[in-house]
């Protein structure tokens, strides 16, 4: 049998393509790889114990950067007890209870509209709704509702995702023994997207912690330590918008990589978590 | 006791729709508070003085209110960033979904999803201390804070949403398909971008209206990298985008000036709901297909 060959001008074609998609990835993967690496050895040597645990003094012209790292924490925590029975409650909703095809045409539509909006929006509405309008002041709790809505779809999305896994079965069963439907979706459904829910929550973890722009006008750029119900009430700056202040106005780009290497080494944590609880949890359907 | 029983389960209906249609009443608020708070500027200054003048000297004794500059920047900014992005985004999410080994496909998919995670005050950061002055010595300019940099950032930025959704799209096509293509004699790089890519075309059309929707809201990251002067766009001058407008005075704003600034968000705004209908419209043709 001929030995089949191909055209020159084919082989050229194919060559260029593979070498340009192999570039391609090389590219992709040399940024992440640049920048996760640029940031890291710019950042740690200037992460000091000292800058972890106190606050700015202008007396002795210090930074320190405790009260922007719990202003992160208390946002987060904040933002997750409303965003979370908000959340998983339309994503109920939407599953269990709405026939009307409308209604859950249009949730579902405003859901992905919601997603498509820049935080800059989110930022400037929550600004004239939450501080303004309901009279919060620049304050952690306005910023923390901002990022309720802005999380809202991801929640929704995750939940409803797992909720779908749940076996129609299992509540036609609950409703063969006589529950009632709020007692079928208590017992059988909702324990059913425990995993949607927590795979939500790291997601907005992530989307909180990156988030700046939503939180310069609703949270404002104080770095005063306070406790957890005071704070919410006060205007506070979380990581990144400390970051963004430092590098920008202050041009103190030690701390400002200090606190880029701790965002970097965070968003390693959580990606790995994600990957880590999707793994697991795609195992234990499989059963 | 069965009426009891009965009202306690609409109670509870009630709640469940009410948390349902919390979404809507977001979206609802923004529209109107959108609207309500730009449209009086816009009355004042004029439609065609705002949308279309070229000076915007907000905090002059005689101030001038013209958008064009900040409109066209955004514009060029992210058509610049998707002339750039969205080839390397492409091609690499063609080697993702046909060619990658399992492991590689791992890790590269890995190092994608952190690209998506790394918050935009750190690209702005590493832009500002990189970028910017590379830019200045490579190209012999006074200073690199410019367009030409901020598209660069805004392309590294959009390729994670191009790469994911690409990947998903080539990943539907059915098997079939290639396996025909083969039979037929192709070869598999062929088979990829003759069979496959055309498949998926509405699939990858939206993951270039999703890179198109990221870049265009970008503000933290532009704002440190883009020199921030109301310029009129030019590659290698400081410009202003949209965003970065609104951004940028929003603090010590007050009067017919911050109003400015609420009527800039809504024109951003339509053309993000413009982007949001198209990129829907290729979603949904995507399904279909």
């Amino acid at each position: 049998m001929e030995k089949q060959t191909i055209s020159g001008k084919r082989k050229f074609y194919i060559g260029t393509l593979r070498f340009l998609m192999y570039l391609s990835a090389a590219i992709t993967c040399g940024l992440v790889l640049f920048i996760v690496i640029y940031v890291l050895i710019k950042g740690i040597p200037n992460i000091s114990w000292e800058l972890l645990s106190t606050q700015p003094s202008y007396i002795d012209k210090s930074i320190g950067i405790l009260p922007d790292i719990l202003n992160t924490l208390y946002i987060i925590i904040a933002a997750l007890l409303i965003v979370i029975p908000v959340g998983a409650g339309a994503a109920v909703y939407l599953t269990e209870y709405a026939k009307n095809k409308k209604i859950v045409a249009i949730i579902e539509y405003t859901a992905e509209t919601l997603s498509g909006i820049p935080s800059i929006i989110f930022g400037l509405v929550g600004m004239l709704f939450f501080c303004e309008f309901m009279n919060m002041k620049t304050s952690l709790i306005a910023g923390a509702l901002t990022l309720v809505i802005m999380n809202l779809p991801t929640i929704m999305r995750t939940t409803q995702e797992s909720l779908k896994t749940v076996p129609q079965s299992y509540r036609e069963g609950a409703f063969g023994l006589g529950a009632g439907k709020w007692r079928t979706i208590r017992t059988v459904v909702l324990p059913g997207c425990i995993d949607g829910i927590i795979t939500g929550c790291i997601l907005s973890i992530g989307r909180i912690l990156g988030e700046s722009a939503a939180l310069l006008f609703t949270a404002g750029s104080a770095h005063v330590l306070n406790g957890f119900f005071q704070a919410l009430g006060d205007p506070g700056s979380t990581l990144t918008v400390a970051l963004y202040f430092y590098a920008k106005e202050r041009g103190e780009f030690g701390v400002a990589f200090a606190i880029a290497a701790i965002l970097m080494i965070l968003t390693l944590l959580i990606n790995l978590l994600a990957a880590f609880v999707g793994a697991v949890f795609k195992k234990r359907r499989k059963i | 006791m069965k009426k009891k029983k009965q009202l306690f389960e609409t109670i509870i209906h009630g709640v469940f729709l009410i948390l349902g249609l919390i979404t809507v009443g977001s979206v609802l608020l923004i529209t109107i508070y959108l609207i309500i708070s730009g449209i009086p500027a816009i009355r004042e200054i004029g439609i065609i003085d705002f949308l279309f003048g070229t000076q915007w000297k907000s905090t002059d004794a005689e101030p001038s209110f013209g958008i064009l500059p900040f409109i066209l920047t955004s514009v060029y900014g992210t058509a610049g960033a998707v002339v750039i992005g969205v080839p390397v985004g492409f091609l690499t999410a063609v080697y993702l979904a046909k060619i990658a080994p399992p492991k590689i496909k791992t890790l590269v998919t890995g190092a994608v999803g952190l690209l998506a995670g790394i918050p935009s005050v750190v690209y702005g950061l590493v832009g500002m201390l990189v970028l910017v002055p590379g830019v200045r010595v490579l190209f012999n300019l006074p200073d690199g804070a410019n367009l030409f940099s901020a598209i660069i950032v805004l392309a590294i930025m959009i390729l994670p949403s191009i790469i994911n959704v690409s990947v998903t799209a080539l990943e539907s096509v059915p098997k079939e398909y290639e396996d025909a293509s083969l039979a037929l004699g192709a070869t598999p790089v062929e088979t990829y971008f003759k069979v496959s890519v055309p498949a998926a075309k509405s699939g990858i059309a939206a993951a270039v209206v999703l890179g198109v929707g990221r870049a265009i809201g970008e503000a933290m990251a532009v704002i440190m990298v883009s020199g921030n002067v109301a310029n009129m766009p030019s590659l290698f001058q400081s410009v202003r985008f949209l965003t970065t407008a609104v951004a940028s005075e929003m603090s010590y704003s007050a009067g017919l000036q911050q109003q400015a600034l609420f009527s800039i968000a809504l024109v951003l705004f339509l053309f993000i709901m413009l982007i949001n209908a198209t990129l829907n419209f290729f979603l949904k043709r995507s399904k279909e297909d």
